[in-house]
């Protein structure tokens, strides 16, 4: 492996965390722009095999480590000034190609930035490149990419999960000192887990969706994948509040989140739910979730049997939801205002009329998963059928809601697994939608009731591929899943591993 | 875990998609229909495990806040210019989004 410059005698700066970053930002060990360049240098090294990012920001990237640096000679200071980070492809960036993961949106060039990630802007970010998705973010492995699949930096032959797994890996890979992902029904957290990466699923209306394709929106959520619990800290605490831009963004002003890691959970009530440990999972990950869940018993947590009798109608309501709303939120890629357009440029055969036109860009700019969820969605919302599946299915949302209530009456924070396996092969499940919708069993009630979610480490397999540990928290808990995850992150060493190369 | 016990499984026919794909302005190929006909109604088969679900007095969640008509101060700012409205667009003329026919002829 190529060192990168000299004065990193413990990690070679594209190892290193947002935070290690920038306290040698600060004390002037090193600069942004020898941090940017460590990273593209690692891009350059092993994204041909990984293939994370969809497009590489290099020559702006390096020009904003400048500036930053320029900032920081100058005597300014700011959270996240020259830290180089990936913003998944689902985030609109300004003069930054965004795709979505679809051949549809191809040479788009959006005419803005989402708030999100403008706030890591404000707070200094380098934005080095957009990294791959499923297309439209509906996924769980990003095979549905509509440019190609990411490989696990763990095992090249594996998925990285999805749909952030281009997120996910660029962070295992070290191509990225943090990320952002989106959420909907386990988008952030499973790549987490199968990347070994911690990823923050924060509560429904806690971070803007302001400039984010939707996809779900009563499910959509942005959140960050770092390497350690603190950067999700910091970078939640960066993006999270109100934004007049999106309605559905919750007034509460958001506390200093690294605040929280104390590191002390004694008395702390965590909830073991029983149906969160089915039968078929994979053997090694139930044990090491029960190893972690006994780790902070240790720690002085007091662990509580649960129930959350209606986790087995999660999958179920989450794909007549989740679709539902997809169908609507996709309507608007008709080809008229943007995205590539049936027929354009002299090859326009039979279409002749704008309805053909529209149900030709459609038919040949989307990939097959979102047009199923699209067939599924406009389905289930057709005349006759709107009350048997979509009015039932929120009904039954309700009581999923209402389980997480009453459980969080008795416990602080429910740990549970993220997925019931590790990182599949590529190819494995693509030929059968529902195989690959069950990888998602433990993330979507979370995003049905709203409430928040963190993935953090907590092993490995017998193939060294890595296990996620799901902490759950009420709405707003946001303090108490980071608390209880950084406490166990520092009593393990999981999150110092890294892939072979 | 126990399958449905509901009397008919949801089987769409291939016309069935092909209605469903007009009311989603989606063109299908052959094997599309084809296909989807077959997975949509094995995961409509998946979801009707939900009719079992006694939900009679139970009120839909179609949004989990309690946050409703959410307000502004009703103040002019500045939007797109109008050339970066356009700038994506496949065909524009004159300052407009330009779009095929909608009739034949």
């Amino acid at each position: 492996m190529p060192t990168v410059t000299s004065t990193t005698p413990a990690h070679a700066l594209h190892q290193l965390s947002i935070h290690a970053a920038r306290a040698g930002l600060r004390q002037g060990t090193w600069t942004s722009v020898e941090l940017t360049q460590a990273c593209l240098d690692r891009i350059d090294q092993i994204d041909g095999d990984v293939r994370a990012y969809l497009f590489v920001n290099a020559e702006a990237a390096l020009a904003q480590a400048a500036a930053a640096d320029a900032r920081r000679q100058a005597g300014e200071d700011a959270p996240l000034l020259g830290v180089p980070l990936a913003i998944k492809d689902v985030l609109v960036t300004e003069g930054v190609p965004t795709t979505c993961g679809s051949r549809l949106l191809k040479g788009f060039v959006p005419p803005y930035t989402a708030t999100a990630v403008q706030r890591l802007e404000a707070a200094g970010m380098v934005l080095l490149g957009k990294t791959n998705t499923d297309e439209f973010a509906m996924g769980s492995s990003t095979e549905n990419s509509g440019y190609w699949t990411t490989h696990n930096p763990w095992a090249l032959d594996r998925v990285p999960g999805g749909s952030s797994g281009g997120s996910a890996a660029a962070v295992a890979g070290h191509m990225a000192l943090g990320a952002l992902g989106t959420d909907t029904g386990g988008s952030v957290r499973q790549p987490a887990a199968l990347c070994g990466v911690v990823g923050l699923k924060p509560s429904y209306g806690r971070i803007s969706r302001y400039g984010l394709v939707a996809y779900g929106s009563s499910l959509d959520q942005v959140g960050p994948l770092t390497k350690d619990v603190y950067d999700a800290a910091l970078l939640l605490g960066v993006m999270a509040g109100m934004d007049e831009r999106d309605s559905t963004t919750l007034p509460q002003t958001p506390p200093d989140y690294t605040a929280a890691l104390t590191g002390d959970v004694r008395g702390l009530r965590v909830g073991v739910p029983a149906e969160f440990f089915v039968d078929g999972m994979q053997p090694a990950v139930a044990d090491a979730v029960r190893a972690a869940i006994e780790k902070l018993a240790q720690l002085g947590a007091e662990i509580v049997p649960i129930h959350l009798p209606n986790t087995d109608k999660a999958l179920p309501v989450y794909y007549i939801v989740a679709p539902a709303e997809a169908s609507a939120n996709l309507a608007r890629y008709d080809g008229v205002r943007f995205g590539v357009r049936a027929g354009q440029g002299g090859n326009r055969g039979e279409i002749d009329n704008m309805f053909e036109t529209i149900r030709r860009t459609r038919g040949e700019g989307f990939g097959a998963e979102v047009k199923r969820r699209i067939m599924l969605g406009a389905y289930t919302l057709s005349a006759g059928y709107y009350d048997a599946y979509y009015l039932k299915a929120q009904q039954v949302r309700t009581l999923i809601k209402r389980d997480f209530e009453e459980a969080f009456a008795q416990v602080d924070v429910i740990a549970a697994p993220v997925t019931p396996t590790t990182a599949f092969p590529i190819g494995a499940k693509t030929d059968d939608p529902l195989e690959m919708y069950l990888s998602d069993i433990f993330t979507l009630s979370v995003n049905l009731a709203g409430v928040c979610g963190i993935s953090v480490p907590c092993g490995f397999d017998e193939q060294d591929l890595p296990i996620g540990l799901q902490l759950i928290g009420p709405h707003l808990g946001e303090e108490t899943i980071l608390r209880a995850a950084h406490a166990y992150e520092q009593s393990t060493d999981w999150h110092s591993r890294q892939p072979a190369r | 875990m126990s399958q449905s016990t509901h009397q008919s499984p949801n089987q769409l026919t291939p016309a069935d998609v092909r209605h469903v794909a007009e009311l989603a302005k989606l063109r299908l190929t052959q094997d599309e229909i084809d296909q989807f006909a077959g997975q949509l109604s094995e995961i409509l088969d998946y979801a009707a495990r939900l009719q079992e679900v006694d939900t009679s007095s139970v009120p839909p969640t179609p949004y989990v806040l309690p946050l409703h008509n959410v307000m502004r101060d009703d103040a002019a700012e500045p939007g797109l210019a109008n050339s970066a409205a356009l700038a994506n667009a496949p065909d524009t003329e004159d300052g407009f989004f330009r779009v095929r026919a909608v009739f034949e002829e």
